[in-house]
């Protein structure tokens, strides 16, 4: 399973939320075996990485079975996850999630509603993360890609990117996620790629609306 | 006799579907995983000692990840315990504000907010 070093339960202390807590978001950390997910979820996280389950049948069918287990059509898939408190009433969660194939069927499923992910990338397995990469794509969720150089890098990050086939608009970093001020650079890195993605967005949109503008104005002076 | 097939849960799902008592699905409520959890009503002798504790672990509020962390179950089976306590009144549930269906973004006022909060840190 890939599910490293944190163990559920309540040995540690729990740190409750504010009671002002009323909206949380999430982001999702993939990437391959042993990459360092949980290491930089740790890093940032105000508690310890917790592990939890969920029950997965294969099937795309009656996925919220916890019944289907009985017949073996079942599985279960750990993860896990910190917190981060940003204000009073609002709280990030981060999810690590192992990006293999066999585990996507989880993804859409705890993960819709993300605001993005980070990909987590380790230079001498880039291969590992190219099936996460294309997933997001499809999924249309927006990502950053964060290379962890707990040892020294082996490649360049243009050749980084030509592996990955990462569109210029991704962007790509190094990080070590055993320090809380870097992994902390990789979801900032990550919020202001989505600031930047909604501005653009917002611009095309009052582009196209005064394209539209204009060729009513000039149908209307046509017939007039 | 047969050996009964094994199971991937180590809990065993017999265990976990007597925990439902039988049920399989969270009704018609949503629960996202970091759906907040807050107790309304303090547990009382008698009571299903699942919904005990997730009442005495959301005295302040508490994400579903986080309660099916402590219970040590799954979180479809944690959402059906849910159910049955926002059913009962005894629980209410502040559901994440950003919803993707709707929006593939969220406002750009709500990222700058989320963006400040990160460089505080």
């Amino acid at each position: 399973m890939d599910s490293n070093g944190s163990e559920a339960g309540p040995a540690a202390r729990r740190i409750p939320l504010r009671s002002t807590a009323d909206n949380a978001w999430k982001i999702v950390v993939v990437g391959g075996f042993g990459v360092g997910k949980t290491t930089l979820v740790g890093s940032v996280s105000e508690i310890r990485p917790l592990a939890t389950e969920e029950v997965m049948t294969r099937a795309g069918e009656g996925i919220d079975d916890p019944s289907a287990v009985r017949d073996k059509r079942a599985t279960t898939v750990a993860f896990d996850f910190g917190r981060i408190t940003l204000s009073a009433e609002s709280v990030l969660y981060l999810f690590g999630a192992p990006g293999q194939e066999r585990f996507w069927f989880l993804w859409d499923r705890l993960f819709s509603g993300a605001l993005g992910a980070v990909v987590l990338v380790d230079d001498r397995r880039l291969a590992d993360s190219w099936y996460a990469i294309d997933r997001l794509e499809q999924h249309g969720m927006p990502f950053v890609v964060a290379r962890n150089t707990f040892e020294p890098p082996k490649h360049s990050p243009q050749r980084i990117r030509e592996a990955l086939d990462l569109s210029p608009q991704v962007p790509l970093l190094d990080c070590d996620a055993r320090d809380r001020e870097s992994s902390k650079q990789v979801l900032i890195e990550l919020v202001r790629h989505l600031c930047a993605r909604t501005e653009a967005e917002l611009s095309q949109r009052q582009e196209e609306r005064q394209v539209a503008r204009q060729e009513a104005r000039q149908e209307e002076e046509s017939h007039s | 006799m047969t050996r009964p097939p094994r199971s991937d849960l180590s809990d065993g799902p017999d265990r976990l579907y007597t925990v439902t008592g039988g049920r399989s699905t969270a009704g018609t409520h949503a629960f996202d995983v970091v759906t907040l959890i807050v107790t309304e009503q303090q547990p009382v002798p008698g009571m299903q000692s699942e919904h005990a504790r997730i009442l005495r672990l959301c005295r302040q509020p508490t994400a579903v990840v986080e309660v099916a962390a402590e219970l040590g179950l799954p979180i479809s089976v944690v959402k059906i315990l849910l159910g049955d306590l926002l059913e009962a009144g005894r629980i209410t549930a502040r559901h994440p504000r950003f919803a993707p269906a709707q929006a593939r973004l969220p406002d750009l006022d709500t990222l700058k907010q989320v963006l400040h909060g990160l460089q505080r840190l």
